[in-house]
């Protein structure tokens, strides 16, 4: 919905808060349920329910519990049958700069003095956290501060050890230490969104005398999309490619017209300057993962002369995928998600030309398309947007894009074969598939947090929930990790099944990344899990499919392996059955190892 | 702006926030009479009267405005 993206109306937001959920709820959209605890040190009301709207608009329904009156605190450290009976699947622990008790101003206080109080206060919060992740195993979504009200010794606050804006940046830095070592916890950075808003009319004392609001109530709408930034990227709702406009997009100028002499791109020109930046930070996004793309309506070659330009920070190597022609442009964002292996809806289209956005938001309703305004707007457009939110950060991120371009390598192998199973043996594949290993949860937890097309039953687990499971001796589990002569594709298949009575195991979980279909990997596994099965004495595997509204890819998958359809319902739902000892082994050309002890 | 006028912007006012285009508002109106109409909903009320007629309202008048009049009698005096 256009009125809760980037840039927000708040007033709207605001006013029209019932109807613009109403409108949502009856949208027909599929989300997934979710419980979040909200534990506030003041007022949360409006921050709930704005949460709730952002939250319903990407996916997601939330159930809500909120905490009396700044009882944060105590909501977790004391028995509270309550919210242990609510099971959160997030607590988002919303508390500000009045909430610190430990600071005092004194001249007399020792540096000692300081640091101890500094450690209070950190410790106060510290000890609720791990608790809290003792007693519910949930990802916490935890508040910063943000500057002070006023600063009694000026400038000099904020390096005198006794100022409060000295303390505060203190104790943010103990914050983030427990955010670095604690995966599940991710800090709400107030202290950038209040400097970002204008720390006046957000720390507006009005809001807090009034109404006991840690902030001024219009920026409540800010303060949530951030939450739910957060929390969309913890369920794997990001996006996952840029699908970029060249002319007037990544430089100034019509490149066909104006020749590669001619753009503005580079130190020459204060436009040019400036979508140099434009590209930096498109570069830096890309180093995170993000998969850049083009869609130009402009002559291939011409596209390529501009990318060539000697200070064009983008080259063509930093693109995945470049559709340079003159189709219409949806055409070919359809045709970059078709070849990427993902869907639109992970796409973002960028483009300076308003009649060009309003057609692909017409066409191509998933796709997200940000209004980036003018030259000078775009970062922040796109950066404020948080269509890439970063909870979590793997070795795959990092490498995504080659990984992407050997998938074109791949590609360009497989028209020499005309035989499909010679170009599979010519690839070398070389498998691990075998129990998780603690240092893979986090990238574990992602994918199966974001795989959504091979994904049989689409279950989706917090990473302490996988580590629960990888501790549990009722659980086999696997991964498998796929390289061959192109390159490393990293994990890129989870299988989770519950072993039930000792003798029959039940599949939670199977799913693979697009990335790697069509190799056989799926039955590599196949050929593991059963293994693994009768080493374990257990007869009998049943299969589950859920049909969701993008899984239907997977939907004879049990068939193919082998299995028995033991019940369908009217919704495609499905349940199979594979006897052990009937299997018999899944050729595949793909070598398999164990994990390296 | 009359204070005819500014009974009718209220009352779109209060439609929107209350999401209820059944509501009708006189100087009378206090918030006993739409049910919605608590203490928490009453900052998004302020918030919206505020934005609508480009004004604001001080601490004490938000906390001692007894009903929808005294309201009107305020925004009238500020714009």
């Amino acid at each position: 919905m256009e009125v809760l993206k980037y840039p927000l109306d708040s007033e709207t937001i605001l006013k029209k808060k019932r109807s613009i959920k109403r409108e949502l709820l009856n949208d027909g959209s599929q989300r997934i349920k979710k419980n979040i605890a909200i534990l506030g040190g003041s007022t949360t009301n409006d921050i709930m329910n704005t949460l709730e709207l952002f939250l319903l608009n990407s996916g997601i329904e939330p159930t809500f519990y909120q905490s009396e009156y700044a009882q944060y605190r105590n909501d977790i450290i004391f028995p509270n049958a309550q919210l242990d009976n609510f099971k959160p699947d997030i607590i988002f622990i919303h508390t500000s700069t009045r909430n610190i008790t430990e600071y005092s101003f004194d001249l007399n206080l020792s540096p000692k003095d300081v640091e101890d109080a500094i450690q209070r206060e950190f410790e106060n919060f510290s000890t609720m956290w791990d608790t809290a992740f003792k007693k519910y195993s949930c990802p916490i979504v935890q508040n910063n501060f943000e500057k002070p009200l006023y600063r009694i010794l000026g400038n000099r606050d904020s390096y005198d050890i006794h100022g409060k804006t000295y303390f505060i940046n203190r104790l943010n830095l103990k914050f983030y230490e427990y955010a670095q070592m604690h995966d599940d916890f991710h800090i709400n950075d107030i202290d950038f969104l209040s400097a970002d808003y204008g720390l006046t009319k957000w720390g507006n004392p009005y809001y807090w005398h009034m109404y006991k609001y840690a902030l001024c109530v219009d920026a409540i709408p800010e303060l949530s999309y951030n939450v739910c930034k957060i929390i969309k990227s913890i369920y794997g709702k990001n996006k996952k490619a840029l699908v970029l406009d060249l002319d007037n997009t990544l430089w100034g100028g019509v490149i066909g017209d104006d020749g590669q002499e001619g753009i503005e791109i580079g130190q020459e020109t204060s436009l040019g300057q400036l979508y140099s930046e434009v590209q930096t930070y498109l570069k830096e996004q890309s180093s995170v993962g993000v998969m850049l793309t083009i869609d130009s309506k402009n002559d291939y070659e011409n596209a390529i002369l501009g990318l060539n330009h000697p200070d064009s920070i983008l080259k063509v190597d930093d693109f995945v995928n470049i559709k340079a022609n003159w189709l219409p442009k949806s055409d070919n964002i359809v045709s970059i998600a078709d070849e990427l292996n993902i869907l639109p809806s992970s796409l973002v289209f960028v483009d300076d030309n308003p009649a060009e956005r309003e057609i692909v938001r017409q066409t191509l309703k998933d796709v997200e398309v940000p209004n980036i305004a003018n030259p000078e707007d775009y970062i922040m457009r796109l950066d404020r947007s948080g269509f890439f939110e970063v909870t979590s950060l793997s070795q795959d991120d990092i490498k995504r894009s080659d990984m992407y371009k050997a998938n074109v390598k791949r590609n360009a192998q497989q028209s020499l074969f005309t035989n499909y199973n010679e170009y599979l043996k010519s690839l070398n594949m070389v498998a691990t598939i075998d129990d998780f290993l603690p240092i893979y949860i986090p990238r574990i937890t992602q994918l199966t947090n974001k795989s959504n097309q091979f994904n049989l039953t689409t279950k989706r687990y917090t990473q302490s929930e996988m580590e629960r499971i990888f501790h549990d001796d009722a659980y086999i589990r696997l991964y498998g990790k796929l390289s061959d002569r192109f390159g490393d594709n990293g994990i890129v298949s989870v299988v989770i099944g519950k072993i039930v009575d000792n003798s029959t195991l039940h599949i939670d979980l199977w799913l693979m990344s697009c990335r790697v279909l069509k190799r056989d990997f799926e039955y590599a596994m196949l050929n593991e899990l059963v293994k693994v099965c009768k080493t374990r004495g257990i007869k009998t595997i049943f299969g589950y499919y859920y049909k969701t509204a993008k899984n239907s890819m997977v939907k004879c998958l049990y068939r193919d392996f082998g299995f028995y359809l033991k019940s369908i319902d009217d919704d495609e739902n499905s349940i199979w059955e594979l006897d052990i000892d009937t299997y018999i082994e899944k050729q595949s050309t793909i070598k398999v190892e164990k994990n390296q002890k | 702006m009359t204070k005819q006028e500014v009974m009718q912007k209220l009352q779109d006012v209060f439609r929107d926030v209350f999401d209820d285009d059944t509501i009708h508002i006189d100087e009378n109106t206090t918030a006993n009479d739409i049910e919605e109409w608590d203490s928490l909903e009453h900052i998004t009320l302020i918030g919206a009267v505020e934005k609508t007629f480009k004004m604001r309202f001080k601490m004490k008048e938000v906390s001692s405005m007894k009903d929808v009049g005294e309201m009107v009698e305020i925004i009238l005096e500020r714009i």
